[in-house]
Parts: structure tokens; sequence; C-alpha cells
């Protein structure tokens, strides 16, 4: 396959390779990924929406998973505000622009997995907007018995594998799932590799750059991703870079809209190592790897049901196990605080956060809350706020 | 403001709804069991083959929002971290918590004994039991409905649901209310269920007639109050639309309008609406006002579906129980996508021959806001009618701004007068 970085000449220091994901990052025009689709005469373009979708079926259909993660704050939104209400957030405006301007022209389908209310109707508009291109509103399950939700994921699963095999006209054989499956468990090893890593040495691998490789990760192919993935983990080993003093903490309600990527940076800039984060979680959903023998559609949807994060898109079916996970990746990342930063107008996570921010308060664990949109400007009172944090958890650790 | 008249049914409908609760906060000597549970989607027949008692918080809200305590409700629970950008039902209910917890009836409200989470067609409602679950302790049952994401249903979904219920809700409810399921009481309500709502669709179909002898928004939802709230499925709601019918046809026979709040019949009807939304509840009798002293009436809405599509067809069947249920959650307004939305008010701006489509846009309600723009302007194109857009809120005072809704108002009636002169001079 047709690579998007060439290996031959591929970046080997950290910055080299950042540099690589943030000119990714910053292409609205998604260049990258128009030439993959020009280099081979039938090849075709999926995009995703937050937050999970199963890229391995998209993959198996020979199609290039595109994450949109809407316009960041580098587009100015003119047709997409006509479409919302002032009280919607920022993300489905801004993937309406990109449409509506054409630079999605390129894209034969579109995937909106369920997340809320604003996305799964942005999936009815964009049937009414593109008629021509094939859009799936994506449904997860929210009961998570096996025999029962797990059933219906599969049921659903296979839908989207005979809605891809209609778009691509190919038949996508178990094998083709099983081999995905096997790139992407590579692909989840190496992610949570680089986290890890992140979390022993932030200063080695700060968010900034974490953030552009993965959000790069998803506008290239996979196997692609994967080489990426290791040369920048060799790469920052490699390196050495100054520690600072700063606290450890972690960042969550960032699901679905995404902070700019100045937020991002200024949070590190105010004093914080950030070692936990939701940001873009598509390529973390899954916590461990999908088995590749047996029946491939049946073993995603049990790693679904299984072995997915808890984020505010799925029910908590136990009312003890609210805000579990959060607690347990605070302290597997071993963070000192939380930031729990949403979207303006995210239901998902603005009606989450009181239940977190409790769990953390009993679990002893100092957090602070605040709401941004992608095309935040002003990081002054961001930074004032992140400083604040850091500076009364040093005091008090 | 003098005291609204209201028809025979909407006081009829005010002691039913009063006897709900009641029977709901006198649980304790009863022994009865209580229920929460939503609107859309609820399962309000096979609760009572249980005996269970259904309170629903989103009634609350709009009870507390008519009676003006839901704002110091939503202060409230703005005040303990609840964000000012989500949903104020969802505030108006935990600031009432917070508040002491008192029903309408001015008794408190008992804990509920299980929460029966039916979600269908509104994300807000799994974070709002999930909050309610913290408070309460009690069992929650959660009942999965997918989205109409294509448009249409299919077998999956149907039979996801169907093994949600005999799975999970079924033997749920069995343990809750200690009461054993019994099918046919369960296929007895649901006959019954499906007498009222063809009377319930009977009296909604005559906002075709010219002059409307209803309001199908402001007086729908006294229409729709029974059968959307605790009553659908009991001999009850069947003599309720009966006896609405028969009010509606005595109106018909006279041919006069509905009533209006202050007591005439509304006849003089000069323009022809189609609205689309919930309404405002804190400001309801100005917000009626506006459209009636202007000579607009509502002859069809999409907020007298949120509790199902019965004009579209579909009835409760005793003879498949279980799938009926499954296939009424599904068919639910707010769980049908956006291009369906579009079809379903393209056709009642032309079956009920309306001058156009309405938008109240709520701040709080993205399952029915987001979007709304588009399907104004797709309704506007494709029926060739002018389609206006206001913007409120439903429990949220400080969200009605009488005086920008009465100007949009106002332009709109303007535009169609312009749209009229200029069909009739190209005639
Ligand atoms: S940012 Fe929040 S409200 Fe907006 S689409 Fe995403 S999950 Fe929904
Ligand atoms: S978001 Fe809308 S549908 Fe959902 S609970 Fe609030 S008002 Fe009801």
């Amino acid at each position: 396959m047709n690579a998007i970085v060439d290996t031959a000449t591929a970046p080997t220091s950290t910055a080299e390779i950042i540099a690589h994901c943030q000119a990714l990052f910053d292409d609205l025009n998604f260049t990258a990924a128009r030439a993959w689709k020009n280099a081979v005469p039938g090849r075709k373009v999926v995009g995703f929406l937050p937050v999970y979708a199963p890229l391995e079926l998209i993959h198996a259909a020979g199609c290039l998973p595109l994450g949109l993660f809407g316009g960041g704050d580098r587009m100015e939104v003119i047709h997409g505000d006509a479409y919302y209400q002032s009280y919607i957030c920022r993300i489905p405006r801004s993937t309406v622009e990109l449409g509506v301007t054409g630079r999605l022209d390129f894209v034969d389908g579109m995937i909106f997995p369920f997340v809320c209310d604003v996305i799964r109707n942005l999936s009815g508009m964009w049937k009414i907007m593109f008629p021509n291109v094939w859009s799936k509103f994506f449904d997860t399950p929210q009961n998570f018995d096996p025999e029962i939700g797990g059933r219906y994921y599969a049921a659903e699963l296979q839908e989207l594998r005979e809605g891809l095999q209609a778009l691509t006209g190919r038949t996508i054989s178990d094998d083709d799932i099983r081999r995905s499956i096997a790139l992407y468990n590579d692909n989840r090893r190496l992610v949570r590799a680089v986290y890890d890593f992140r979390a022993r040495t932030p200063w080695k691998a700060p968010t900034s750059e974490v953030y552009l490789l993965m959000r790069a990760g998803l506008m290239m192919e996979v196997e692609e991703h994967n080489r990426l993935l290791s040369a920048y983990l060799a790469a920052a080993e490699a390196e050495d870079r100054p520690k600072r003093d700063n606290v450890r903490i972690a960042v969550y309600g960032s699901f679905c809209e995404q902070p700019p990527l100045n937020l991002i940076k200024s949070v590190e800039m105010a004093g914080c190592y950030v070692v936990e984060d939701d940001y873009a979680l598509v390529n973390r959903f899954l916590t461990e790897d999908v088995p590749v023998e047996g029946d491939p559609i049946a073993a995603l949807a049990r790693a679904y049901i299984e072995t997915s994060v808890e984020t505010s898109c799925k029910y908590v079916p136990r009312e003890e196990d609210k805000g579990k996970f959060h607690i347990e990746q605070v302290k597997k990342a071993r963070a000192e605080g939380v930031i729990y930063a949403t979207p303006s107008f995210c239901d998902p996570a603005l009606l989450d956060r009181p239940m977190i921010c409790r769990r953390l308060t009993e679990a002893g664990i100092p957090h602070i809350a605040f709401k941004y949109a992608e095309n935040s400007g002003q990081m002054q009172p961001i930074r004032e706020q992140a400083g604040t944090f850091a500076d009364s958890l040093k005091l008090w650790s | 403001m003098s005291e609204a008249v209201k028809e025979p049914s909407m006081l009829l409908q005010k002691e039913m709804i009063a006897k709900n609760y009641d029977a709901i906060t006198s649980k304790h000597q009863s022994g009865r069991k209580v229920s929460s549970t939503f609107v859309p989607g609820n399962l309000n027949e096979l609760l009572a083959s249980f005996g269970i008692l259904n309170n629903l918080p989103e009634i609350n809200a709009i009870q507390n929002g008519m009676r003006k305590l839901s704002g110091d409700y939503i202060l409230e629970a703005e005040k303990s971290g609840h964000s000012e950008d989500v949903c104020t039902y969802v505030k108006a209910d935990i600031g009432m918590m917070g508040k002491g917890n008192i029903a309408p009836n001015g008794k408190p409200f008992p804990d509920p004994d299980v929460l029966l989470l039916s979600y269908t067609g509104c994300y807000t409602f799994m974070k709002w039991f999930e909050l309610l679950r913290e408070e309460y302790k009690c069992p929650t049952l959660m009942l999965h409905v997918p989205y109409e994401g294509d448009g249409h249903s299919t077998k999956n979904m149907r039979d996801y649901i169907v093994s949600q219920l005999k799975e999970v809700i079924i033997p749920g409810l069995e343990q809750v209310s200690g009461v054993k399921f019994d099918i046919d009481r369960l296929r007895e309500a649901l006959r019954n269920s499906a007498k009222a709502e063809d009377d319930l669709v009977w009296v909604l179909e005559q906002g075709k007639r010219t002059p409307s002898p209803i309001d199908a928004y402001f007086g729908g939802v006294y229409y729709i109050g029974p059968i959307f709230t605790a009553f659908r499925g009991t001999p009850e709601a069947i003599a309720y639309y009966q006896a609405l019918r028969k009010e509606v046809q005595a109106r018909i026979d006279a041919g006069v309008g509905p009533v209006t709040p202050d007591g005439s019949n509304f006849s003089d009807q000069k323009y022809r609406l189609v609205v689309e939304g919930p309404p405002n509840w804190t400001s309801f009798r100005d917000f009626w006002k506006m459209f009636y002293d202007e000579g607009a009436v509502v002859v069809a809405s999409s907020y007298t579906k949120v509790g199902g599509m019965y004009d579209l067809g579909f009835r409760h069947d005793p003879d498949h129980p279980l799938e009926s249920l499954a296939d009424y959650c599904l068919g639910c307004y707010t769980n049908r996508n956006l291009p369906t939305r579009v079809d379903i008010l393209t056709k009642y701006v032309e079956d009920y021959q309306a001058d156009g489509l309405l938008i109240n846009s709520i701040k709080s309600c993205n399952s029915f806001s987001a979007g709304q723009l588009m399907i104004m302007k797709e309704v506007e194109r494709r029926t060739s009618k002018p389609g206006a857009f206001i913007e409120t809120d439903l429990v949220d005072p400080r969200y009605f701004s009488a005086a920008n809704v009465k100007n949009r108002l106002e332009s709109y009636f303007q535009m169609i007068e312009q749209k009229r002169r200029g069909a009739a001079r190209a005639a």
C-alpha cells in the first residue's frame, strides 16, 4: 500500500515527526488523504466523527478511515453558523463548514457514531446536504450483556460491513477483518506504549506532541501510523530533554469537540504535565487486544462490550462503577489532579461533570473545571486557572 | 391575570393528573410502588400490569414551570454545580429535590422504587437518571432504544428492544413489585391504549378543518396529557378521549374554533401554522395569547408526537405485546432522523393546508433543536411556504423574551400576508 510518509526518508527525530504530524493536522484540505485516494483508482475514503467507530471494518474494506474532529481554531466558520443556533457546540458547525466549502468533496462515506443528539442529528443533515455520499449513523449499545447488547451490536457491525461492501463494491471477508484487527491491535499496543511512556517521563513526551501524533494517526493508514509511533517512541526515548518542576494532571471531558492546540500547550506552559487525557479517544477506546481468532465480528462486538473505556456517551449500568475508570486511570498515571475541560454546550461532558467530579472528590483527587470552544482564542484565563491549580497542587503535595 | 378559562376536557384532565399525584404521594399508605420514567417511549401499560405507579419528571418540570417555581429550582441546581448549558428539565428536577421535593399537590414526593430509563430519542435521559440514581440509590432499569438513523427501524433494533424487555425490564419490574408478569394483563392494557389512540388521532386530524376546532399546540398539550403520562392503557384514558372527541365534534357542529384561556371561541383564524418543537412553559399563557391575538391557530405540531406518532398509523397491538412496545418506542418523534422529520413536517404543512412552519427552538433541547434551521429551510423549499424561527426555553424564565418573540411572530405574519398578496397577484 502507498504510504503517506515515505519510510525510506521517514523522519527520525521527535521534532521531524511532530512537524510532519503538525502539517497533516493543519491541513484542512486533507491533501495527504486526497493523494492517498488518487494514488490507486477506485480507492475510497470514509470519514468518521468522534467518539468511537470500528476502524477495522473501514480498513478491511480497503478504505482510508479519516478522522474528522471539527475545524479547530484555524478555520473561519462562515456558512456553518447559519445551520446552528448559538447554544449548540462548535464541532457540528465546523464540520458542516468543511462539507459545504468542498474540503470533504473527496470523501465517499461518512460515519456518525453515537455520542449525543447533536452528532446524531448531524448524520441526518448530511444525508440531506450530500445525498450522494454514503452516510451512516452508527449506534452502539447501552446494554452491556453479551447476549443482548453484544448480539445487537454484532448485527449492527454486520450492517456496517454490508454498507461498506456496497460502497466499495468488494466483499469484505472474515480474513480481511482479522488482518485489520491484527494491525489495529498493533496500533493499540503502540498507542498505549506512547501514553505509558508519557506517564512515566512526561518531559520527554509533551502532550502537545503526543496529541499531534495521535490526531495525525487518524488521517493516515494504520500501517503508517504504527511506523510513526514506533519511530516517535525510539526518538523520544533517545532524546534528552529537561525535566521541569511541573505537576502531573489528567484532563477529562474533551472526548468530542477538541480544544485548540494552543489550549493544550497553555495547560503545559502553566506548569502541568498532562499524564492522562481523553482527547480523541478513538484509538484507545478498546483497552485490550481484540482476538484475531474466531468470528471477527463477534470479537469486535465483545471487545466493545467488555473492554471499552468509560466515557460520557456510554451508560454506566451500576452506580458504584460511575467514575471508577477515571479514578483508576488517574492512579495508574500517578496524576495529582484533574482538569475537567469541556466544550461549551456539550451535554454529555457537562451532565457527567458533577458525577465524575463528585467521585474525584470522594477519592481525594483535586480537580478544577473550565469550558472551551474549538476556536477559543484567549488563552490567558486558562493559563491562569491551570497555573493556580498547579500551584495549589504543589502546595498540598 | 384572570383565571384561565378551560374546556371541560381540560378540567377532566386536571383531575386525572391530580389523582395520579395523590396516588404517588400516598404510596406509603397504599403500599403501591412508584417508578420514575420518561414520556417518550414510556412503558405505562407494562408498569400498570405490575401495579406500579408512574411519575414522570418532565411532567413535574412542566408543572413547576407553569407554576413559576422552575426558575428558582434551576438556580438551585446551578449553585450545586450543574452547568448553565444543560437541559433545564434536569435542573428543574434536581433543584426541586434540593428544595424539599414537593409535588404539585403540596405533599412531599416519596422516593421512587425504580427508575425506568426508557431511553428513547434523547441523550439527556441517560444522564438524568444516572444523576437521580445517585440520590435515590434505587434500582435503575435501562431500556436502550436505538435511533432510527437511516430513517427506518430494523429487525435487529426491534429484537434488541424485545430481548431487553424480556431479560432486563420485566424481571426487574417483577422484583421491584413482587408481582409476577401477566401477559394477559398487558394485552388488556394495550387494547385500551389502541382505543384511546384512535380517538386522539381523530381529534388531532380535525386540525385539517377550516376553521380548525382545535389548537394543535397550545390546546394540543392538553389533549396529549392523559395518553402521554400515566393513563395510557387505562379505562380512564378511553373515557377522556371519548369526552374530548365529543367536545371537538360539538365545536365542529357549531362551526367554531377552540376555546382560548380568555374564554372566547377562537373562530376568526387568519393564519394556520404548523409548529415544530416544545412550547415554553413559564409564560405559556402569554405565549399562546401572542398567537390568537394575531389570529394564528396551530393546526398541527410535532410536540404532540413525542410520546408516539399515532397519526402515522401506529397502534399498540395486544396480539404482539412486546413487539408493539418496541415499535412504539422506536417510532416516537425525536427518535426519527432529520430527513424523516422534514418529511413529516412537510406533509403536515400540506395536509393541514398551513401557511407555513414555525419553529420554536428550545435552548435546552439538543434532541429537538440541533438541525432545526435546516429543517426550516428544507420545509420552506419543499412547500414554498414561508418558515419562521423563534427561540425560547422550556422552564427557564431567563430565556423567554416576550418582546422578541412577539416581534418575530408579527414579522412572520406580515411575511405570510405578503406571500398571499403575491399569490393573489399571480393568479
Ligand atoms: S461536543 Fe459534546 S455536545 Fe457537541 S457534538 Fe460533541 S458530544 Fe455532542
Ligand atoms: S433534552 Fe429535550 S428531550 Fe431531552 S429531556 Fe431535555 S427537553 Fe426532553
